[in-house]
């Protein structure tokens, strides 16, 4: 897993309507990436429908947030639907899981990203990292607001 | 600006609405929820002290807000927990005339009710339980506590152990 202090490797990725998606379209803001393994599976569906109940209060930190997983642009647009989520959902499906590699948060065993959150901050520098020991176990929205606090007591 | 960080899950105090008698457990459930309902009809005969916590996911089940707001809406006239149970024994009917029915079949003032539930107030007791259960972790519902810790795994096993 990418350590704190790195740069943040740099990425491209459709979103869930087909739209491209930077991590440098976030600069001199902070931007929360949430990697998860699969849409559709029934603990995805709870982390991002948690993480949707606090997403003003994140922003009112001054972070965004997307989801990345290895599913297509389609898959995204009905899981989207689906939760009923505003949180935009970035496609890393070709070459399959490039940028969830290119963070340590792939799992060549399953094929897929383990739940992974990453905070990289305004100079798109890696703030905080959160790997869950496996995928099954979600990290509570309470973690993402600790990452926060600290980082605005840091600065 | 409201904080979200960790702490530890508030203790029971008197603003809970507490059903049952013995060991003492915190759940947070979501009225809407399908898991909630089946973990409810597993544990609501417990022989087990039940403090009853709001935890709606509102982007999931788009009428958790209005039905945790008529518990609480219900609570207002001393009937929260058949409210409650009404509520997760019967998911199927979820819409406002179901609401009434089940208002007046508790015997609640229609008119207060109404109010009460579409209130700031209802609206803010709902939401602090909500907080207090991000703040303490809960990534999904239905969840429990048991001395302030969280419970793992089925949670209607392990409070079916307590008692």
């Amino acid at each position: 897993m990418i350590e704190p202090g790195s740069p943040a490797p740099e990425f491209s990725l459709p979103n869930h309507a087909g739209k491209k998606v930077s991590l440098v379209d976030f600069r001199g803001r902070k931007v929360l990436l949430v990697f998860y393994p699969l849409d559709f599976s029934p603990v995805c569906t709870d982390q991002l429908s948690l993480y949707q109940e606090v997403l003003p209060q994140i922003e009112e930190r001054g972070a965004s947030v997307v989801g990345i997983s290895v599913d297509s642009t389609w898959a995204h647009r009905a899981f989207r639907e689906k939760l009923g989520i505003t949180i935009p959902l970035l496609s890393d499906f070709e070459p399959k899981g490039a940028v969830t590699r290119s963070y340590g948060a792939f799992l060549d065993e399953v094929g897929h990203g383990n739940r992974s959150l990453v905070l990289v901050d305004e100079d798109g520098v890696v703030a905080w990292v959160h790997e869950s020991p496996t995928p099954l176990e979600v990290p509570g929205a309470n973690l993402i607001f600790d990452a926060l606090a600290a980082v605005e007591r840091a600065t | 600006m409201t904080e979200l960080t960790s702490a530890a899950v508030p203790a029971v105090g008197p603003e809970d609405h507490v059903r049952g008698k013995g060991p003492e457990a915190i759940v947070y459930l979501d009225l809407a929820c399908p898991r909630c309902a089946l973990a409810w009809a597993r544990i609501r005969e417990l022989p087990v002290r039940l403090a009853l916590r709001h935890f709606p996911i509102a982007s999931k089940h788009p009428r958790a807000p209005a039905l945790h707001a008529a518990a609480e809406a219900a609570g207002l006239q001393g009937r929260f927990v058949e409210m409650w149970d009404s509520l997760l024994t019967d998911q199927a009917h979820q819409d406002d005339p179901h609401l009434w029915e089940r208002a007046s079949h508790l015997g609640l003032d229609l008119e207060r009710f109404d109010r009460d539930r579409r209130s700031e107030l209802v609206a803010e007791r709902v939401r602090r339980d909500f907080e207090g259960g991000i703040r303490a972790g809960i990534a999904g519902t239905p969840a429990a506590f048991v001395a302030g810790q969280p419970v793992e795994g089925d949670i209607a096993e392990s409070l079916g152990r307590l008692g």
